[in-house]
């Protein structure tokens, strides 16, 4: 983009730099600040039905969709109190540095092919470690408020996450495994084709994989029913019982961000990412490929050869990334459905959940899908041949010989690949 | 010389490590918490980190490929691997001897002198 | 104008949050703000890896190191961290020798770090591409080691470059000790930390 602003506007490059990368953050910021708004609306309406009441119905007209931004324009008219216990550097620092992990975390999280703000060859490792520094608003902010209430809501935040993140680490692993490689393009577009692709489907233990790693998820972002940390009903509000108006809606803001970033990291890992059930992009020829059947030959026909593929590219793209949005709100809806319906773990079940159940089951699915890997079962992900994993891979490693600037690919560049056959 | 024109080289990593290194060194002579002391540790461990992931880089020096090759990216990970067994038993002896003393003041563990 | 080159733009940013705070650690003596600061210069010299190349390095600095192991410790300084010490005051004759011995050890290290030719900045910048580090570091450690391929093509090509390309040191050893290792402290800390039974109290 940087590029682009230099040579057909020609703009200085620190300023283009700049404005690409201001550019970046702002639809970035769009995504989770919206998200918050819609999120939070959509947790309202919900807990509404589920506890067979209406939920927010008069602001912004029909279904009280504005509901939400009205409740921001009340945080920002309040107080920003700041108790006489507090450290008051920690504590108004905290709620920064929540929102800041979980805004990070959407810097390599990509919406569809090649539609990531930085692309890294690392980048679920990437996600993950930056989501985990989310702790640390919570527990300074828990602190600095110099209440027992916060103070032990960040204690039992600091034992959960650091529990959590083991399992979490070994379910990620294993699309990894399956994927040879980090890169969560790459990963993404391993999956393309009919359903039966996704990773999810590509033999039992990645299966049961999935359902660990959304439980992890879960309690990683803090939501019931492991939301030990804010547990209302025997902290009063926990971490932020002491934090009002706008910094309070900041945590808020992050728990809501990091909630969907999760929830697209499993869409991408598990469940195909920006490719639908049924490859329809490919169907109708949206691909930059240069594929002129259908749709994509009538576009080349409308805006000329170069053009046409450029656009058919560019729908196709926007196609994926509404597939990945509407499956990462889903995974949302489900932690907000498990959150109303469940009651809430004691923190000791909530160690034992985590220690005595996750950790293992997750070991057994990674030693297992080795096992199956490495044995060569069948795997749903062969069923149909049109997509074969290993053709995705072998383009990618292509593309990774040409400029691997302008590719995000992560795989092999080909003095490795090279490298690897002679010592065999 | 100015920095922001021109590309950096290993020196200047190095030079971070040195001041990473120092201020954990000073950190463990002159803290008496013990949990300052485990922090100048871990400093003193991230300055020696940065060193090596300079010296492997492949970006920072001239020629065409850097003498210690993927060794110093590979030590630095076990570094990290280590230097977190190192925090956990640290940790746990730190509480150990709260418990035991109601104190985390390092000066005050001199049961064991002669 | 020669026009700015950002990598090292970023490399002064990280370096000098890194440097900023690894010494606002030294001078703080609340332990809270301490572990917060250590937090910060841990972060930014994560983003140095990222800069130097490294960047499965640094996804490990930030998960392991800065996600975990300081999670560990802001955990141990919340539990400890009571009345007298919070805050616990450094002599002001200590800080005045530490101060003496820390700048000229700073010195010393500062002045053979920009002593040596070859550690000078490269002529041309080449920067870090999209380069599968974490394929590399992986192969390393089943002993393919693809860096040592590439060097002894180099200097093939180039016959002045010092020798530097022999044998394939794999790491598949240190890295089984290393789990063994981790194993072992992980019992050692749960045994260190369990709790005792008091002379004269009920066990509930």
């Amino acid at each position: 983009m940087a590029d682009f602003f230099q040579t057909s506007w020609g703009l200085w490059p620190a300023v283009a730099y700049t404005l690409a990368a201001l550019i970046h953050c702002a639809l970035l910021i769009n995504v989770v600040a919206v998200g918050a708004l819609v999120f939070i609306w959509m947790e309202r309406k919900i807990s509404g039905r589920i506890q067979d009441r209406l939920g927010p119905t008069r602001v912004g007209g029909k279904f009280g969709w504005l509901q939400t931004l009205a409740d921001g324009l009340k945080l920002i008219t309040k107080e920003d109190l700041i108790p006489a216990q507090a450290d008051s550097f920690l504590f108004k620092i905290a709620p920064y540095i929540a929102f800041c992990a979980s805004f990070a975390a959407y810097m390599a999280l990509p919406f569809s092919s090649g539609w990531v703000a930085l692309p890294i060859n690392t980048g679920v490792f990437f996600i993950l470690a930056v989501i985990g520094l989310e702790v640390f608003g919570v527990i300074l902010g828990g602190y600095a408020s110099g209440s027992k209430w916060s103070l032990f809501g960040g204690m039992r935040e600091a034992a959960q996450v650091v529990s959590y993140e083991v399992p979490l680490g070994l379910c990620v692993v294993v699309p990894v495994l399956i994927a040879g490689t980090m890169d969560l393009v790459a990963i993404g577009d391993m999956q393309a084709g009919l359903f039966t692709n996704w990773f999810v489907l590509h033999d039992p233990f990645t299966f049961i994989t999935f359902w660990v790693f959304f439980t992890c998820a879960t309690a990683s972002v803090n939501r019931a029913p492991f939301d030990l940390a804010e547990a209302e009903s025997e902290l009063v509000a926990g971490f932020h019982t002491e934090y009002s108006g706008l910094r309070w809606s900041i945590f808020f803001m992050a728990e809501y961000g990091s909630m969907f970033a999760v929830s697209a990291l499993a869409a991408i890992l598990f469940f195909g990412g920006w490719h639908g059930p049924i490859p329809v992009t490919s169907l109708l020829g949206l691909t930059d490929a240069g594929d002129p059947v259908r749709l994509g030959s009538f576009l080349t026909f409308v805006f000329g050869a170069e053009n046409g593929a450029a656009v058919a590219g560019y729908l196709g793209r926007l196609i994926g990334m509404s597939n990945l949005i509407f499956k990462a709100t889903l995974g949302v809806t489900v932690m907000m459905w498990v959150r109303w319906t469940l009651p809430r773990l004691r923190i000791d079940q909530v160690i034992t959940t985590c220690l005595k159940y996750c950790t293992p089951i997750a070991a057994v699915m990674f030693v297992g899908a080795c096992l199956w890997k490495v044995g060569g079962l069948p795997s749903l992900n062969n069923v149909l041949p049109q997509q074969q994993m290993l053709e995705v891979r072998e383009s990618y490693m292509r593309s990774g010989v040409n400029a691997a600037a302008e590719s995000p690919a992560g795989s092999p560049t080909a003095s490795e690949v090279t490298a690897a056959t002679a010592a065999k | 010389m100015n920095l922001l024109t021109q590309p950096i080289g290993v020196s200047h990593y190095l030079a971070v490590g040195a001041v990473m290194f120092v201020a954990g060194a000073v950190c463990m002579a002159t803290k008496r918490n013990a949990l300052g002391v485990l922090m100048g540790i871990e400093l003193v461990l991230n300055g020696a980190n940065v060193n090596f992931v300079a010296f492997s880089s492949n970006f920072l020096q001239s020629g065409p490929r850097p003498m210690l090759g993927l060794d110093g990216q590979l030590i630095a990970l076990f570094v990290i691997v280590l230097a977190a067994a190192e925090a956990a038993v640290a940790l746990a002896i730190a509480l150990n001897f709260y418990n035991n003393h109601a104190t985390i003041d390092v000066d005050r563990a001199d049961e064991l002198k002669g | 104008m020669e026009s700015i080159n950002w990598h090292s733009f970023f490399f002064l940013l990280f370096a000098l949050v890194a440097c900023a705070f690894s010494v606002a650690v030294v001078v703080t003596s609340n332990v809270v703000r301490m572990a917060f600061f250590l937090i910060v210069a841990l972060g930014a010299t994560a983003g140095l890896f990222f800069l130097a190349g490294a960047d499965f390095v640094g996804a490990m600095q930030l998960m392991i190191y800065v996600g975990g192991t300081l999670v560990l410790l802001v955990f141990g300084v919340m539990l400890t961290a009571q009345g007298p010490f919070v805050s616990m005051r450094t002599r002001a004759g200590e800080w005045i020798i530490a101060a003496i011995v820390g700048s000229s050890l700073l010195g010393l290290l500062i002045s053979t770090a920009f002593s040596v030719d070859a550690w000078r900045a490269p002529a041309s910048a080449e920067l870090p591409t999209a380069d599968a580090t974490a394929t590399r570091l992986g192969t390393g450690l089943l002993g393919v080691r693809v860096d040592r391929i590439e060097r002894a093509a180099a200097e093939e090509a180039d016959p002045t470059l010092p020798k530097n390309a022999q044998g394939m040191s794999a790491y598949l050893m240190p890295f089984e000790v290393v789990s063994v290792h981790l194993l072992i402290v992980l019992i050692a800390a749960a045994y260190l930390a369990r709790p005792k039974k008091r002379v004269g109290t009920i066990d509930s």
